[in-house]
């Protein structure tokens, strides 16, 4: 007999008998109605206290703002999404202007330019399905347009936020969003950059992921 | 560094032996280094989980942990069945181990189908369970750690001393000597630098890696969804940059629902270090699509029972496999605090691993495991799921002195400290107090002769002075009253 089988079977065959199941009363994880504006000070908070960054600018001002955070910090490079329209809207504004980095666009497989995506890539910007503003965490669905690695290779990983989509709790947004109908590939919450205690339980930021998380919240 | 004897190493858990508990026990508690490190960790661990549920029904939530638990047990095979079926529809290839030998060998099959010299891992303790480095070593393969802990440990060629935390019996200037001699890093105490560095190091490993080995926090039936907590990132490096990704997990890591999963995570991190949430909830139900520029081609699920189907055969063992293993039972264990997690010589140490090991060695090899601790409930408490391990580890050493052919030998190893003197001893005692007559004389006799009782009483009195019997017996004082 298979080892499935084997272990299928010794589980069916329990010598105390059948379990009962117990009922889940899950109205324990429910957090009262909160505003817009109350869920986006909670996130900020929450999110700002692991080290992310939140900026609040709206749908007129998020380019001048990215151009801004990415001057500051000297990046050469942005790894944009080739249909999603905040990589459209980025690759409109550099006709325009001289102070965003050059962009590199996530269209071959990651086999192709693996080392360039490790070594040369100092930023990448990503849209995000919604937050969680009790856990200050960022929802994403890598896609085929957005592959997973763009938000976790690049030393910084910018998120798009629109403050409507955002979800006081986990259970909230995953019931909204209907998860149960049908999972991705790969599905994550991002909650501030990549972070250690494993030495003497000193915070150190930046171990394999980003080093830097910023969140632009469209309002 | 002090002088003083430094407890025995536990180099690779394959030459362990786990019956030398107290040698070990002892050594650790006389080096000062060791007590410190665990004291500064654990005390910051359980401030930290304190204030992590403020605001919170914590009852109402481990009410909720231990319901989702235990709804999931009470359908395991079910369970395991539709998770198999949905995993292999998302195009994930299912394995099943009744060991770690047999988990070994499936993930060394894989990587020989796909000629892999090199594997890259995200923290797994099953992995541990199965000591998978050690075997793929043996074989050819070479297997990387990537948790930066987990990494240190391994450099160091040790164990795990806590199942979430694998290096904190290190301080600083140990971790910096270490990678000073092992990877050529500079010696310094500053964190940020080291942390550095290893990235650095481990950035070239994870592009070159052949496979990508990683655990599993939660495997979710509905959706076919493995999920993974994580706060580095190299949980999802170990899962996206390989072109082969195999997840090792307990059969019991299963729950229904996605929604399950919500009050899990809640419970999870925050009993752990005291997060509201890790930097990265990673959810993977499937390998690359044609289309996606990155992802593993290959996805493998090994499950992996291990001990686990045995102890689901009995109703009061079966609370053992609710565990998710945050590490809150050994955070706030006064003897893990003082004796560190290497003293145990398990794979888990700690209040759980005193309940679960005797599972997987013997209670023969695991005898002294039930019985360190002071059963002072603190890990009962605080455990998110409400295991009641207290009652385990009784229940334990009940089994492990226990000669009674009535009763069902449960355990592996059962009976396994049953001394013929202690039994005879017992065996009076009980005989004494079925006759009252004779049970007051005897109290009364040792009343009268308390000044010739020893004043050193073997191991008790090692740390304690010894009782001393009363000028007059507790019967002869209520009657003196109701005088």
């Amino acid at each position: 007999m298979s080892s499935r089988d084997t272990i299928l079977q010794r589980l069916r065959n329990r010598t105390g008998g059948e379990l009962t199941a117990p009922e889940c009363d899950f109205s324990v994880l429910k957090r009262p109605d909160w505003t817009t504006a109350e869920k986006l000070d909670m996130f900020e908070r929450t999110i700002e206290s692991v080290h992310g960054e939140v900026h609040r600018t709206t749908e007129a001002g998020w380019i001048d703002r990215l151009a801004e955070i990415l001057q500051s910090r000297g990046a050469q490079t942005l790894l944009i999404a080739k249909e999603h329209e905040i990589g459209k809207a980025l690759k409109t504004a550099t006709q325009n202007r001289e102070d965003l980095p050059q962009l590199l666009v996530y269209d071959e497989p990651v086999e192709s330019w693996q080392e360039a995506l490790f070594t040369e890539v100092d930023a990448g910007i990503t849209s995000t399905r919604g937050g969680i503003a009790e856990t200050g965490s960022l929802i994403l669905w890598p896609s085929v347009d957005e592959p997973r690695l763009m938000s976790l290779v690049p030393p910084i990983h910018i998120a798009v936020l629109k403050a409507s989509e955002l979800y006081t709790t986990f259970h909230e947004a995953m019931h909204s969003q209907n998860w149960a109908a049908g999972m991705p590939t790969n599905a994550l919450l991002i909650s501030g950059p990549s972070k250690t205690a494993d030495i003497e339980q000193t915070l150190a930021y930046g171990v394999h992921g980003p080093k830097e998380l910023i969140v632009l919240v469209i309002e | 560094m002090s002088e003083t004897a430094q407890p025995t190493p536990p180099q690779s858990a394959h030459h362990i032996d786990v019956k030398e508990f107290h040698p070990r026990a002892r050594a650790a508690i006389h080096n000062p280094q060791i007590r410190q490190n665990f004291r500064k960790a654990m005390d910051g661990l359980m401030t930290k989980r304190k204030s992590a549920f403020e605001g919170w029904d914590l009852e109402a939530l481990r009410d909720l942990g231990a319901n989702i638990r235990l709804r999931a047990l009470a359908n395991l095979p079910d369970l395991l069945e539709q998770l198999e079926q949905k995993l292999t529809e998302n195009g994930i290839k299912v394995h099943w181990a009744s060991d770690g030998d047999e988990a070994c060998e499936i993930v060394r099959d894989i990587c020989i189908a796909r000629d892999a010299k090199t594997v890259i891992k995200g923290k797994s303790m099953v992995s541990e369970e199965m000591e998978l480095n050690h075997y793929l070593g043996e074989h050819g393969i070479e297997a990387l750690e990537s948790d930066l802990g987990e990494y240190i440990v391994q450099l160091a060629d040790e164990t795990p001393s806590h199942i979430i935390m694998p290096a904190i019996h290190k301080n600083t200037s140990e971790i910096s000597q270490l990678l000073h001699d092992k990877t050529g890093t500079d010696l310094s105490n500053d964190v940020e630098y080291l942390t550095a560095n290893a990235r650095l190091q481990l950035r070239e490993k994870f592009m070159n890696a052949d496979v990508g080995v990683s655990g599993v926090n939660f495997a979710v039936a509905e959706t076919g969804t493995l999920c993974l907590v994580e706060n580095e990132g190299n949980g999802r490096m170990t899962t996206t940059v390989p072109p082969c990704h195999i997840a090792v997990t307990g059969i019991e890591k299963v729950v229904p629902n996605l929604e399950d999963v919500t009050g899990l995570l809640a419970l999870l991190t925050r009993s752990a270090t005291g997060q509201h949430i890790t930097t990265y909830f990673n959810m993977i139900s499937g390998p690359r699509k044609a289309d996606e520029m990155d992802g593993p081609e290959e996805v493998h699920v090994v499950l992996v029972d291990n001990g686990r189907s045995t102890i689901y055969q009995d109703d009061e063992l079966l609370d053992t496999l609710r565990c998710i293993r945050c590490g809150a039972c050994m955070n706030h264990c006064p003897v893990y605090t003082r004796v560190g997690g290497h003293a145990y010589g398990t794979t888990y140490p700690g209040p759980i691993g005193a309940i679960l090991m005797p599972h997987m060695v013997g209670l023969d090899e695991g005898r002294h495991l039930p019985t360190a601790s002071s059963l002072c409930g603190a890990c009962g408490e605080v455990c998110p799921v409400k295991i009641p391990i207290p009652d385990l580890l009784v229940r334990l050493r009940q089994e492990s002195v226990d000669g009674d052919k009535l009763h069902p030998a449960k355990v592996s190893g059962h009976g396994a400290k049953r001394g013929a003197m202690e039994a005879l001893i017992w065996k009076g005692w009980s005989w004494m107090h079925a006759r009252p007559g004779l049970y007051r004389m005897g109290t009364s006799l040792g009343a009268r002769f308390r000044k010739l009782q020893p004043g050193k009483l073997g191991g008790w009195t090692q740390y304690r002075t010894a009782p001393k019997l009363a000028a007059k017996t507790l019967h002869e004082r209520m009657k003196e009253r109701s005088q």
